[in-house]
């Protein structure tokens, strides 16, 4: 049976998870909204408007499910993790409701605009809005990823044993952490690159069935154009992500590499293998000379840790955060005397090492050697899932390099007939992004445990006490609630999709004589 | 700036935001419940619907910013809140999943089953948020069972039923029907005909029963409820954890403020003649004064329950001592100064580009309009 912090950590993956089902779509297709507008407004063509509207009417369909599964975010903090809500909360909460005042209000305010603005506001002004409609879905990315880059690699913050929390005490180093920051320019391009995924799968498949050639045509070539910027910049910047985990994750990189030595320098990558995590040795492993040390340090003189190493260097941390809680409980005590603070103030940075020790004693300082050795053992995660989902997403990102750059190739070469196997490639292709976005979160996330907060605070401590029955009760009650609306919403857009841009009813888009004897009425 | 300005300060902005989610989305939420009321036929239920489709999701964000707001200044309100009241919680969060798919999806297929099921997801979704949150305010005047352990987490000791007691029920009555009437006055000034009469008809009744169930708390607060007492300890300008004063429990407590300050009693009066404007108003066929005094009303009612508490946020009725006050459950002066700055730099941009919309999306939706736009339109 699963415990408390399991049913957590599952509730939490799940509605994260499936909350950024939507997410990237919505970035992507936002900027190509605002690009197709823009082409509209330069060109006065009104097939650029009709773009914009029918693929705006897709891009609902998707947000309205972005908007709902990103409520559930902000309020399992609290719910599930009311422990990192209140320990955490003076540094993280200002991330998150600033993205509130910032970004979520502009983005929430303007979609309405979107909408129902065509006729009320004059085509500059409407093409502002969405615009700004797209600036406020990435200045809500660039909020949410810096709050998650403290989780990863908390900086700019310090403890305070009176207040039991970490207090702030740079904002300015929270907002510009380099983890941070590289993982908003890769997510947003990962964000990019799906919904040009998206706007080519559908566009091919109108073009393999021969009908809206110029509507097809010209959202093909607009999807291709942008989505090969963003495909090349999500790689070269995932690639940025991996210099910057070999600087402050060094435990998430030797696990994505299933690195268990460490290996004189320069590394090599590790481009398959199979991770054997009870025997700490990776099987049959094929490796590319020089690679990862150019990757993760670029040089080819610096070594890179391996999992063994970090072991030992946390069973030291460890041991000094067992005095650190000691210490802790002396200073809560009122024993707060100028010897115990210094002492204290010499093993802080531990206290989060220590507590790795709970699940497995009541008494951390006097913790036994066995369960010190299964709180060491507990310090990195499980390798192998880790190693195959980073692969995953490096090879999903890859195949959509080719697709791209062959799409683009045959738009700007205005061949007249793209190949028919490119465009079944396309189609075909279009769960990639997705993939590929669901195992790069699985990576950072995964990657970060034990830690709720990077080296700070154990995911483990950091839950509500709350009952299994109460978890069961909200998990069924998700799944449930999630599991029809991903049928209604796939459904909604397949349906708009064959229909394609004569749900518009211009009447002059394919199969438009047909729906004018329909019911008026269907949107 | 000092600290336990900042502390006040922060008091206030919790507060405007709380006001801010209540006016804006408590008229969505308030048409949503009144849809197969006040909706005798799809187009009229479609008149509704657009009345708040361009903005019922810029005003949520009033209610996810309040959320976000007291996380990152009031970090144990947030944390005890959430957790404690997780079922209930729990609830609130899947009603509010139901708006965002129930207006994008409803009117995307002309299926009379497919649009009578989202529009009970949507009366759903409307409804059980503001009766739940103000059962969740009817609790916190009551005190919530919780205490803190050692290393600060948070135990709470109740239970989901216990959450339904008559008092609280009684507050979420209240809450439940003044967004209501919020979203009636709200139709006064949107629609037309038929639908116009109805909702002029049924605010006029609103207005009253709500006037009547204020008093009828404030009363039962006064005679039946004891209130919390800071009786030592407290050191405002401090940053301290909230185990570190005393709390004595007392009757009258909540009543105190205004013995103290007798002119915090015009908040609360004004909230009384904000209900009794919206029937006024109403009957006089005045769409926009009523509006205006529902939402007057509403904001009256949050500032009451939050002038009475004060300084309280969070009473704990199983420890008192360790009770949430907003002078020491708040975040670090560092923090709250942070956030203060980017309060005052964005609610004013939010508010203009907010006003704006509204202006250019003014005037009254017709039956008419529905069938002529029935494409573009939700």
């Amino acid at each position: 049976m699963l415990d408390v912090i399991e049913l957590s950590r599952l509730q939490f993956a799940m509605t994260a998870m499936y909350h950024f089902i939507f997410v990237p779509l919505t970035l992507g297709l936002a900027v190509i909204l605002a690009i197709m507008e823009s082409v509209y407004v330069m060109t006065g063509k009104e097939i650029y408007r009709d773009m914009t509207k029918f693929w705006g009417k897709l891009f609902g369909i998707n947000f309205a499910l972005g908007v709902t599964t990103g409520i559930a975010m902000e309020f399992q903090f609290g719910t599930n993790w009311s422990y990192y809500s209140h320990y955490v909360g003076d540094v993280f909460g200002a991330p998150l409701a600033i993205e509130g005042l910032m970004a979520f209000f502009l983005e929430s305010t303007l979609v309405g605009m979107f909408f129902f603005g065509w006729e009320r506001f004059s085509k500059r002004q409407h093409l502002a809005i969405t615009w700004l409609m797209a600036l406020g879905t990435n200045l809500s990315a660039l909020w949410i990823l810096i709050a998650n880059g403290w989780m990863q690699y908390p900086v700019g913050a310090e403890f305070n044993y009176e207040t039991m929390r970490m207090e702030m005490q740079s904002f300015a180093e929270v907002v510009f952490s380099p983890v941070a920051q590289v993982k908003f320019v890769h997510t947003v391009s990962a964000g990019y690159t799906t919904g040009a995924m998206f706007v080519l799968a559908i566009s091919s498949y109108y073009l393999l069935k021969g009908r809206d050639l110029p509507f097809a045509r010209r959202s093909f070539a607009i999807a291709s154009a942008f989505g090969l910027a963003s495909v090349l910049s999500v790689i070269v910047l995932g690639d940025e992500s991996g210099y910057e985990l070999g600087d402050v994750q060094k435990v998430k990189l030797a696990a994505i590499e299933s690195e268990w030595e460490t290996q004189p320098a320069p590394a090599a990558f590790t481009l398959v293998g199979l991770p054997n995590q009870a025997e700490q040795r990776t099987d049959a492993a094929i490796k590319i000379p020089y690679m990862m040390g150019l990757i993760a340090t670029r040089s080819t003189t610096e070594e890179i840790m391996g999992l063994k190493d970090l072991l030992v260097i946390h069973e030291e941390r460890i041991r000094s955060g067992m005095q650190a809680v000691e210490l802790l409980t002396e200073l809560r005590a009122g024993n707060d005397t100028a010897e115990n603070r210094a002492a204290f103030d010499l093993v802080k940075e531990d206290l989060g090492y220590g507590w790795l020790l709970m699940p497995f004693t009541d008494d951390i300082p006097n913790a036994s050697e066995e369960q010190i050795q299964l709180a060491v053992q507990s310090s990195i995660p499980k390798v192998a899932p880790l190693f195959w989902s980073f692969r995953i997403m490096v090879g999903c990102g890859f195949i959509m390099l080719v697709l791209i750059a062959f799409a683009f190739y045959h738009s700007a070469k205005r061949t007249e007939q793209i190949p028919p196997w490119l465009l079944k490639a396309l189609l075909f292709g279009l769960p990639l992004p997705w993939i590929a976005s669901e195992a790069g979160w699985f990576v950072a996330e995964y990657g970060r445990q034990p830690w709720a907060v990077g080296e700070l605070l154990p995911t483990s401590v950091a839950a509500s006490s709350l009952s299994v029955s109460q978890l069961l009760i909200s998990m069924v009650a998700i799944t449930l609630l999630y599991t029809v609306f991903i049928v209604i919403e796939m459904w909604l857009m397949v349906h708009f999709t064959k229909k394609g841009p004569a749900s518009l009813h211009t009447g002059k888009y394919h199969g438009e004589a047909l729906a004018t004897t329909e019911s008026s009425k269907g949107a | 700036m000092e600290y336990e300005v900042l502390k006040f300060i922060w008091w206030l902005l919790i507060g405007v935001l709380f006001i801010g989610f209540a006016v804006t989305d408590g008229f969505d939420m308030g048409v949503g419940s009144l849809l197969k009321v006040l909706g005798k036929t799809d187009d009229e239920r479609r008149v509704m619907i657009n009345s708040v489709a361009p903005h019922w999701d810029g005003n949520q964000v009033w209610l996810i910013t309040a959320g976000g707001a007291l996380f990152a200044a009031w970090p144990p309100v947030y944390a005890t809140a959430f957790s404690g009241f997780y079922l209930a919680m729990m609830v609130v969060l899947m009603a509010l999943f139901l708006r965002p798919i129930g207006f994008d999806y409803r009117s995307k297929l002309d299926n009379p089953q497919w649009r009578s099921n989202w529009d009970w997801a949507l009366t759903i979704g409307s409804s059980v948020p503001p009766l739940i949150i103000g059962v969740a305010f009817g609790n916190l005047l009551l005190g919530v069972p919780f205490h803190f352990t050692e290393i600060l987490a948070i135990q709470y000791t109740g239970s989901f039923f216990a959450l339904l007691n008559p008092f609280a029920l009684l507050c979420g009555v209240l809450s439940l029907l003044m967004f209501v009437g919020q979203g009636s006055s709200y139709l006064q000034m949107k629609t037309t005909d038929q639908l116009l009469a109805r909702a002029q008809q049924l605010s006029q009744y609103l207005g009253l029963i709500c006037a009547a169930l204020f008093v009828l708390a404030g009363l039962w607060l006064w005679l039946a409820i004891p209130g919390y007492v800071v009786t030592g300890g407290l050191d405002i300008s401090a940053n301290a954890s909230a185990v570190n004063k005393t709390v004595a429990i007392e009757a009258g407590a909540w009543l105190a403020n205004y013995g103290r300050w007798p002119l915090l009693l015009l908040i609360p009066l004004l909230g009384i003649l904000g209900f009794l404007g919206l029937s006024f108003f109403s009957w006089r066929k005045n769409g926009w004064a009523a509006f205006i005094s529902s939402s007057l009303a509403l904001s009256s009612v949050i500032l009451t329950i939050g002038v009475s508490m004060f300084p309280f946020v969070l009473p704990s009725s199983s420890n008192p001592n360790h009770s949430l006050t907003m002078w020491d459950a708040t975040s670090t002066q560092t923090t709250l100064m942070i956030m203060f700055v980017v309060v005052c730099i964005f609610v004013p941009i939010v508010l203009s580009y907010t006003a704006w919309t509204y202006f250019k999306m003014r005037g009254r939706l017709t039956t008419a309009d529905i069938q002529n736009n029935s494409h573009s339109l939700y």
